[in-house]
């Protein structure tokens, strides 16, 4: 059994008002020095068999089609360690 | 009396559903009821996606009520010419099903927005907007934190050379680029707006009149002269 983790986040040119809104909060709590912020999502996707080249691009496949919205969000896959 | 009948499409957490069917009774056509788990469009002549939180916005909205069994039957419909109107929650399926370009996002300000809004009908060329006039300014209502219209540069280059832009907002409430409230697919067939027509259709409820009863009237009109 494999862990796939699969990282969706807003393209760079695609506004994050939820992102800006934490940076701004930052400073009010005392953190200093943090230039932006953006904000994302973070899938686990448990595999019932090993995270093999066609698993792999199964997973690929699932976070094309419902997990990431191409049109505005870019996705990463990693197994997990 | 006209056999012009439009379907009204309900799937779980839909809000706007008895709304958008008492706006096709009025406009003087059937309001036939779909259900989001049937594989059946009952032979509806249009069909009207209403606005709410359907599975209650899981994921991103509109991003699970795509794939619902009755989209399966609407999504090749479309794509061959069924007019079909998407208002809020029902423009975000219909980005979400790539049957109209870009996407709808938190909006600008973060705020949930409701109020009156203030529109402009650039192009009226769908069967949903007949009634309506280029140039032409209404009030219409807005209820969405998740409406702010984006798409790539190509896109929105696109949208607005080929006449797609159908309204746009006077007093942008969330940040949509250019403006943009509502669009439609190259054919003219499917369009999606962020305002609710359905919900200014009476004097005694709609706030504050029935500008939005024009979109029933057309279609109405639309099936009647097909």
């Amino acid at each position: 059994m494999a862990r796939v983790i699969v990282d969706v986040m807003l393209k760079p040119e695609i506004l994050d008002p939820q992102g800006q809104a934490i940076a701004r909060a930052l400073p009010r709590l005392g953190f200093a020095g943090v230039s932006a912020v953006r904000q994302g999502k973070r899938f686990e996707v448990d595999l019932e068999g090993p995270a093999d080249d066609a698993a792999l691009a199964e997973v690929r496949k699932m976070a094309e089609t419902l997990l990431a919205n191409p049109v505005i969000e870019d996705f990463t896959l990693r197994v997990a360690e | 009396m006209s056999g012009a009948r439009v379907g009204v499409v309900t799937f779980p957490g839909t809000l706007d559903d008895q709304d958008a069917a008492r706006a096709v009774r009025l406009a003087g056509a059937e309001a036939v009821p779909l259900w989001h788990a049937d594989h059946d469009l009952k032979g509806v002549d249009a069909v009207f996606l209403p606005g709410g939180f359907s599975y209650g916005d899981y994921l991103r909205c509109g991003a699970i009520s795509r794939f619902a069994p009755l989209m399966e039957e609407l999504i090749p419909a479309a794509r061959a010419g069924l007019p079909v109107l998407g208002t809020c929650n029902g423009f975000q399926i219909l980005c979400e099903a790539h049957l109209l370009p870009g996407a709808l996002t938190r909006n600008a300000g973060l705020h949930y927005v409701c109020r009156d809004q203030k529109l402009r009908f650039e192009n009226v060329d769908t069967p949903w907007t007949s009634d309506y006039a280029p140039g032409q300014e209404v009030v219409i209502p807005v209820k969405h934190g998740e409406g702010r219209f984006v798409a790539n540069e190509t896109t929105i280059t696109g949208l607005e050379a080929n006449g797609q832009v159908v309204l746009r907002y006077v007093g942008n409430p969330n940040g949509s680029l250019n403006d943009i409230a509502g669009i439609r697919n190259e054919a003219g067939n499917v369009i999606g707006l962020m305002p609710h027509p359905e919900h200014a259709v009476e004097e005694l409820t709609g706030a504050p009149g029935t500008d939005g009863l024009g979109f029933f009237t057309s279609i109405m009109k639309a099936l009647v002269n097909a």
